[in-house]
């Protein structure tokens, strides 16, 4: 299997709608992605796997720190804000310092899109994990939103390990995937993509072609 | 709204929409394609409600066909509205007029609006 991926990160800047060529409306979600530059190439000999490292955001030179500076200054690029990789086969076509931009998608491509997810707090399981609560009426006290009994009694005497249960909800990092790009605007660099994309607006995404779908 | 999403909409926004209000009467010439063929039809009833604001504004138009009240919602800015002709102005009094939706025949008119 080829793991020749191609990839950008981005700004989320919000949702809005468009017509497509029927006059359908088509939700769409605004990212400004890129432009992004090649900070580093990982190679079988060097580091054991083949990759390329992008950088985007900007960022005061001043608060990057020491070894931050000499490993931008290695590129010959402008220190930037966030480094992510991107596994590849074959690094050949990408070269330090080069400039990696919105158009390395097209209009109708099937795109992966990495975020970090609204943060919700202390969570209860149904907002959780989606369980259906107990009855609203049927007599139930006090307990509507409760996930019930959470085991057995003398057997097996304890909860078992990885109950689903209350507790902290979002902020993690999170993939949707095979959502569609609706259109590329190049000189912008912006891409419209149909849906929804993880994380509040201004939030950091990493676009990518989608993993799944591709042996067709 | 961030600067760059208010240049989208605004380049989705159609220009030629006429100044019309609930009240109203309108004649929405909508695009329908069967196939591959496509054609003008008119669907020409009250206007009840505006509803939403920039590109995602849309309205609704209420008429009685066969006496069955028929309403549809149109987005304002849809390329498949052809065009929109205001009939009539209608005077009244409200933003939403649901009230329509209960009565039938001479009950359900509206005065119409007169300039003076």
């Amino acid at each position: 299997m080829s793991t020749q991926r191609k990839g950008v990160l981005g700004e989320k800047l919000g949702m809005t709608q468009v017509f497509d060529d029927e006059g359908r409306i088509v939700p769409v979600t605004v990212v400004q992605a890129g432009p992004c530059v090649v900070t580093q190439l990982r190679t079988q000999e060097k580091d054991g796997y083949t990759a390329v490292q992008i950088g985007f955001g900007q960022i005061d030179p001043r608060k990057v720190n020491k070894p931050r500076t000499g490993h931008f200054e290695k590129a010959g690029v402008t220190p930037r804000r966030y480094l992510v990789e991107l596994r590849t086969d074959d690094t050949t076509e990408f070269e330090l310092g080069q400039e990696i931009t919105a158009d390395v998608f097209e209009a109708g491509q099937r795109i992966d899109v990495t975020g970090t997810s609204k943060g919700k707090g202390t969570a209860g399981v149904m907002k959780r994990h989606g369980f259906k609560g107990l009855g609203a009426s049927h007599g139930t006290q006090r307990k509507h939103r409760s996930p019930g009994s959470i085991g057995g009694c003398a057997t097996p005497g304890r909860v078992f390990k990885g109950l689903r249960m209350a507790g902290r909800h979002g902020n993690a990092r999170t993939t949707v995937q095979n959502l569609t790009v609706h259109a590329v605007d190049a000189e912008k660099n912006l891409l419209l993509i149909k849906g929804a994309v993880p994380g509040p607006n201004g939030g950091v995404v990493l676009v990518r072609d989608a993993v799944k779908g591709t042996g067709k | 709204m961030h600067t760059l999403i208010q240049e989208i909409e605004k380049a989705a926004m159609r220009a030629d929409v006429p100044d019309f209000r609930p009240g109203d009467t309108l004649k929405v010439h909508v695009r329908v394609t069967e196939g591959n063929r496509s054609r003008i039809q008119v669907f020409q009833g009250v206007v009840i409600r505006r509803q939403g604001g920039g590109a995602r504004e849309t309205f609704t138009v209420r008429k009685v066909s066969y006496s069955v009240g028929v309403e549809r919602t149109f987005p304002l800015n849809s390329p498949s509205i052809e065009k929109i002709e205001v009939v009539t102005r209608g005077d009244v009094r409200r933003a939403k007029l649901y009230y329509l939706r209960n009565l039938r025949g001479k009950a359900a008119r509206i005065k119409e609006k007169r300039d003076f």
